[in-house]
């Protein structure tokens, strides 16, 4: 008896933490989109997926959970705000600039996608949904998703890598490209030459 | 299984997949545009986790670590692109980038 208590207010607590979860979740990611400063909507974006984070961890995906923190607001999240801070406040037309029934249209194509979703998923899924698997202790363990990631998946770990390589490679060329509108001042290379200085008047 | 079930995951991955494709289409900032695009990959992996443990089956998290990968590639990408724009002190708004010619 004490035993269903127990396991009714642990129930009770793990509803709790996924209906905050679940809110902070979806308010964050509306945050996301209507900050008109896109510095405040890359903080949003953070709670957004520390909200998400605490979701893996009660799907009992711990390492996920881990990756996501590091990954996006390690590493996503800070690149994002480097580059609004050197883009600058540059505040041009920050929602639709455009007519009014580009909005109209936007909302009524995201409503549809959103629509054709819930659909699909509710056509294909519905049935077999209500059916739960039980998991085992090591699911999502580090030691888990390494073993499953490093032997049974092992060629998308390694495609994972190259496409991480090209991605940088691209990143570096695209953030090094000179301004090719003067000529005169790319030197050899692509690389930009000072300016000679201005010969001094002679009196 | 204590807490809700696979369904609610699935609604709440919708609902986010929703409001990213709506920002997507409704904002003109490519920055905001971009934040929109990591909603959308994030409401993905939610329910590619969530299904996971519905089916006790890896795969789906092998997954999410790979579009994971992906979303990092992807902004590596677009922010060297709004780097290369605004060293060329180009527009940042999407409706005025229609050509691929700066």
């Amino acid at each position: 008896m004490s035993g269903l208590v127990a396991a009714s207010a642990g129930n009770a607590l793990v509803w709790l933490v996924w209906v905050v979860a679940a809110f902070s979740c979806l308010a964050s990611g509306v945050a996301v989109i209507s900050f008109s400063n896109a510095f405040y909507s890359a903080l949003a974006l953070i709670g957004n997926l520390a909200s998400l984070a605490v979701m893996y961890l009660l799907l009992n995906a711990e390492f996920v959970a881990a990756a996501q923190v590091l990954v996006y607001a390690g590493a996503v999240v800070v690149m994002f705000l480097f580059v609004i801070a050197y883009v600058g406040p540059r505040r041009e037309a920050p929602w639709s600039g455009g007519p009014g029934w580009q909005t109209v249209a936007a909302v009524a194509a995201a409503g549809a996608l959103l629509v054709e979703i819930v659909v699909a998923v509710g056509l294909q899924a519905s049935g077999s949904l209500s059916s739960e698997s039980p998991v085992g202790a090591a699911f999502g363990t580090p030691a888990w998703i390494g073993r499953v990631f490093l032997v049974d998946h092992l060629l998308a770990f390694e495609i994972t890598s190259v496409v991480l390589l090209v991605a940088a490679v691209g990143g570096v060329i695209l953030g090094t490209h000179t301004r090719r509108t003067d000529p005169a001042i790319i030197g050899p290379g692509g690389t930009v030459r000072e300016r000679e200085p201005e010969p001094e008047a002679v009196h | 299984m204590a807490g809700p079930d696979v369904a609610w995951y699935l609604a709440v991955s919708s609902f986010l997949f929703g409001i990213g494709a709506l920002g997507v289409l409704i904002r003109r900032n490519v920055l905001i545009v971009l934040l929109s695009l990591e909603l959308m990959l994030n409401a993905g992996n939610l329910a590619l986790i969530a299904l996971a443990r519905h089916w006790h089956n890896g795969a789906g998290q092998i997954f999410a670590l790979a579009v994971m990968a992906v979303a990092a590639s992807e902004v590596c990408v677009g922010l060297g692109l709004v780097v290369a724009l605004n060293r060329r002190n180009l527009s940042l708004d999407v409706d005025r980038l229609s050509e691929l010619r700066g």
